[in-house]
């Protein structure tokens, strides 16, 4: 069995999952639109949590929010389940099939067999859509890849019960009762108001204070931890602001062609300037990774080296600080 | 990011023929989709904390010749996992997990406990015993 769905290759699994979903049932929204809906940009350092030994920065909120955010903005909702037991989770999944519903689920990507070994670690909120099954295998349309896929019941069990954070426990869910009139205006609102609330928030930690909390570690780290740790945060960072999901620039470019969406949708010609003002700010974000990948390809011994990165970084908190500063004031 | 500027160089991705999806403007200033094959930048740091597991992994294989640390410590490091990882897999709490990593406690070891591990690992009874390191 097979449910004519429309597989779109997108930036970032959980946008994708979201607007393919929701194109299938009747709602088309583009993956950046999801993506300015739901808030989307962000940026966040959790010194104490450590994730493969350094710590944790993002440039997204947390796996799932995506998908809430916007079912509340759209006025929809989602059916959510977890399992215990594996059979049920297959059930379960068997008889949404059969009712030619495709879902989404969230799975662990170690045991993707189609992703390249080097992309290969226990990160557990990876999503993809099933939409279909023929003989034992699932028919999978995995956001990230360029054409759809399939796994065998087996390979799937597998990834649906992966362990660790984040655990997906079989994971499974999927849009009901879509609105009849959706106010795609005040969805945006919603979603650039929330975003400005988060990056200019009052906490060391998070929005533009963030990535200037950052850039004065950077300076104190070589003394304080050492060249080869301060590197290897620094490529943390860098992955995270790059890797396959970012669409490139921490995620910068989606939220300004998002921007560039809304202005149409919102009659709001400001909102196309800071787009471009967003794009200028994701290419320093790209500058900025170069000049980090040159640290730790070269271990430079010099200190300096270091602060001119940190340099960097306090630029690009300043330039955030004011975007969003312009921000609100545009859609006031 | 302007389209014509989109990175092609050549990473594991392009190797798998995958090419991602990140958005540009085109010559007009509008945002789409543009398809990049990799970008040095970011390989390099992928690449730099794959060394650094294989790092861990060599330095578990000494502690394990030494009879410092278990084979357990070695399934972990090879598999990419970490202790909460392994502690999910295994349905052990971490502060277990963590005493079986060494050599001493995983000589007395149940077999009911060995299978798990095993299990875990995708690995037969005798390769957990017995690792070719």
């Amino acid at each position: 069995m097979k449910i004519n769905f429309e597989h779109n290759q997108s930036a970032h699994c959980e946008n994708g999952v979201v607007s393919n979903l929701l194109n299938y049932n009747g709602l088309k929204v583009s993956e950046p639109m999801v993506f300015g809906i739901a808030s989307g940009v962000f940026f966040i350092y959790i010194p104490f949590i450590k994730v493969n030994f350094a710590p944790m920065f993002s440039f997204r909120p947390v796996p799932g929010f995506i998908f809430s955010r916007v079912s509340k903005r759209l006025g929809f909702k989602i059916k959510r389940h977890k399992f215990k037991s594996t059979e049920k989770a297959q059930q379960t999944l068997d008889a949404e099939l059969s009712k030619n519903n495709p879902v989404g689920l969230q799975v662990g990507v170690y045991n993707l067999s189609y992703f390249p070994d080097e992309y290969r670690f226990h990160f557990n909120a990876h999503n993809l859509v099933v939409y279909g099954k023929e003989g034992d295998d699932y028919l999978i349309s995995d956001p990230v890849m360029p054409e759809v896929t399939t796994l065998s019941s087996k390979e799937l069990e597998k990834v649906r019960f992966a362990k660790g954070p984040f655990a997906p426990n079989g994971h499974i869910y999927y849009p009901t009762q879509l609105p009849n009139d959706v106010d795609l205006k005040k969805a945006i609102t919603k979603g650039i108001k929330q975003a400005y609330r988060h990056m200019l928030a009052p906490v060391p930690v998070v929005g533009f204070r963030g990535i200037r909390y950052v850039a004065k570690r950077i300076r104190k780290w070589p003394d304080k931890i050492g060249v080869k740790k301060t590197n290897h945060y620094l490529g943390q960072l860098v992955r995270m602001q790059e890797e396959i999901g970012t669409g490139g620039g921490g995620f910068r470019f989606i939220f300004a062609a998002f921007l560039q969406e809304a202005s149409v949708v919102m009659e709001n010609p400001r909102l196309a300037e800071l787009s471009k003002e967003m794009t200028v700010i994701g290419d320093q974000w790209r500058d900025f990774a170069i000049d980090a990948s040159r640290l730790y390809k070269n271990r430079s011994k010099e200190t300096d080296a270091y602060n001119k990165i940190a340099d960097k970084l306090d630029a690009i908190a300043l330039a955030e600080r004011a975007f969003f500063l312009d921000l609100k004031k545009a859609v006031k | 990011m302007k389209k014509e500027d989109v990175p092609q160089d050549e990473s594991s991705l392009s190797k798998a023929n995958i090419r991602e999806v990140v958005y540009a403007v085109d010559k007009y200033g509008k945002y789409g989709k543009a398809l990049s094959s990799g970008w040095d930048a970011k390989t390099i740091a992928l690449d730099k904390s794959l060394e650094l597991i294989e790092e861990q992994l060599q330095e578990a294989i000494r502690k394990i010749k030494q009879g410092e640390l278990s084979p357990i410590a070695y399934y972990m490091e090879l598999q990419r996992m970490d202790i909460v990882v392994l502690s999910g897999y295994v349905g052990f709490w971490q502060w277990k997990v963590k005493r079986h990593l060494k050599a001493k406690t995983f000589k007395k070891l149940s077999e009911r406990t060995l299978k798990k591990y095993a299990e875990a690992f995708e690995i037969s009874l005798e390769e957990l015993k017995n690792p070719t390191i």
